[in-house]
């Protein structure tokens, strides 16, 4: 189907099951993830020469966790991205591999927001004094979740999208989440559950944005004949791409994010479009998240996401998109407040047809992983990845 | 409804800015302007974001503005509306509306300059229906 051979795949994928873990160290999460991830591949640490972590590893960058779980790499990379950091760090782990840095590439991720009750995006946060936007920003109090409002309140704006179309995307995900036994949310909701939860930033209501959740996960990425030589289904990265996006520059708009740069690049790499993807993992921090994402990567057009995502377009076996069928940040698992690597395990397991046989897509050979990290409201990251079985 | 009055952080200046907080304890409101491209640009900054020229200066901004996107606290204690506004200067700015009722505000609305004290007293720059 894809018009260039794989650079490499991912022969392991494992989202840590717990949800809540105050019992366990940030470091302890990562590193159990991994061995989740190494199991699931059927290799072993000794095979892994190239590690790969983002902000969220403990200590500085991969050397603290290289230490802790004692490998031995000759590529180790740290990108900051924020939230869609791990589906960049696939591309730069397939890209290392493709330069013969390293021949089998473990990315962690690991957290505990919940149980250290970060006020995850309601609250303002000084991150460094020395960042240039501080002081143009932290006294406003920007918040995660404010940011995204104004977002989704300019959509509503330019393009007359309503609160109980966004409230579809969150209903798709709780008809997923429902046959996820993980899941932090498994009720099934409606889209007056959506609009009568209480208003935390307007536009955006409480059932609008994604859990808070301790956890972690892992992939491993492998030459393409390692990944044959392991006895599963071959999952190949075809296709990446990356971008950032700001809104103190030249022009604000709102309604626009990196995913307009990083779709468009992951395709032309991948030579397919939109429409043969047969499976979508879209980063659902908020619901307006994965709105303006569809519009950008052109699975509708600018302006036509309140119609797309409508009356169940996003649930497997219903609409046209299935979306999030592990039940996403909405519902599922946002750990350490960074849904990317979230979105690729997901993405495997419906490639090697290993999702919940309720919401299995049928035949699913081509899938696509894409995530914002950041705030789309001031600068942010967008990355994607799109993935065949071989 | 809380009473409580909200005191914002302070903003913490940079050598960069040093001038734009020193302006606004005068009550000045200062917007960074390019000669070279004859552009302004928001945030300010030394190097010109649109053409990278070094050739920035502050002038007066008019205060005036629009609302383009803007979002309600209500549940924070207490409760503020953060907002973009374009000024009439053409950058974009991320800011507060102040003394108004949220469910009165609209993208498109003319808004005013008013500059509000913070925690140590340095006003920061926001805004009011006009």
């Amino acid at each position: 189907m894809s018009a260039r051979t794989a650079r490499a795949c991912i022969v392991g994928a494992f989202e840590h099951p717990t949800r809540k873990a105050p019992d366990k160290s940030v470091a302890q999460l990562h590193a159990e993830s991994a061995a989740g991830a190494l199991r699931d591949a059927g290799l072993t640490r000794d095979d892994v020469d190239g590690y790969f972590c983002a902000g969220d590893a403990p200590g500085m960058g991969p050397t603290s966790m290289i230490e802790y779980m004692n490998l031995r790499v000759r590529h180790a990379d740290s990108t900051e991205l924020g939230g869609c950091s791990y589906i960049a760090l696939v591309a730069h782990a397939a890209d290392a591999i493709a330069a013969g840095r390293c021949r089998v590439a473990l990315i962690t991720l690991g957290g505990r927001p919940r149980s250290e009750g970060v006020a995850t995006g309601t609250a303002a946060r000084l991150r460094s004094a020395a960042a240039p936007d501080q002081q143009w920003e932290f006294p406003y109090g920007l918040t995660t979740v404010n940011g995204y409002a104004m977002c989704a309140q300019r959509h509503m704006h330019q393009y007359g999208t309503t609160s109980e179309q966004l409230a579809w995307i969150k209903v798709a995900a709780s008809a997923h989440a429902q046959h996820n036994p993980h899941a932090m949310l498994r009720d099934v909701v409606t889209v007056a559950d959506v609009t009568g939860s209480p208003m935390v930033a307007d536009p955006l209501h409480r059932l609008d944005c994604c859990v808070v959740s301790d956890g972690g996960g892992a992939l491993v990425v492998a030459r393409p004949e390692i990944a044959r030589s392991l006895n599963r289904p071959v999952v190949s990265v075809i296709g990446t791409g990356e971008a950032v996006r700001y809104t103190h520059g030249p022009q604000i708009d709102l309604t626009v994010t990196a995913g307009a740069l990083s779709g468009p690049a992951a395709f032309a790499e991948a030579g397919v479009t939109p429409a043969d993807i047969r499976y979508a993992s879209v980063y659902d921090s908020f619901t307006i998240t994965v709105l303006l994402q569809l519009e950008d990567l052109g699975f509708c057009r600018k302006g036509e996401g309140g119609r797309f995502v409508a009356d169940g377009n996003l649930i497997s076996g219903v609409g046209r998109l299935p979306f999030n069928t592990d039940g996403g940040g909405l519902c599922n698992n946002h750990p350490a407040n960074r849904g990317g690597i979230t979105k690729v395990i997901e993405a495997v397991r419906q490639l090697r047809g290993e999702a919940h046989p309720s919401v299995q897509v049928r035949d699913c050979g081509l899938a696509l992983a894409t995530g914002i990290g950041g705030n789309l409201a001031a600068r942010h990251a967008s990355a994607t990845v799109i993935l065949e079985r071989e | 409804m809380s009473t409580k009055q909200r005191v914002v952080p302070s903003p913490i200046a940079s050598p960069e800015t040093e001038p734009f907080w020193a302006a606004a304890r005068e009550g000045r409101f200062l917007v960074k302007w390019c000669t070279d491209c004859g552009r302004a640009h928001w945030y300010p900054r030394a190097i010109c974001p649109h053409c990278q020229s070094g050739a920035t200066e502050w002038r007066p901004a008019s205060g005036r503005g629009t609302i383009y996107s803007f979002s309600p606290m209500r549940r924070a204690d207490p409760p503020y509306t953060l907002a973009y506004v374009t000024l009439a200067e053409g950058p974009t700015m991320l800011t507060n509306i102040v003394a108004a009722d949220p469910d009165a505000l609209a993208i498109g609305q003319a808004v005013t300059l008013e500059m509000v004290p913070s925690e140590d007293g340095t006003p920061v720059p926001m805004f009011r229906p006009a």
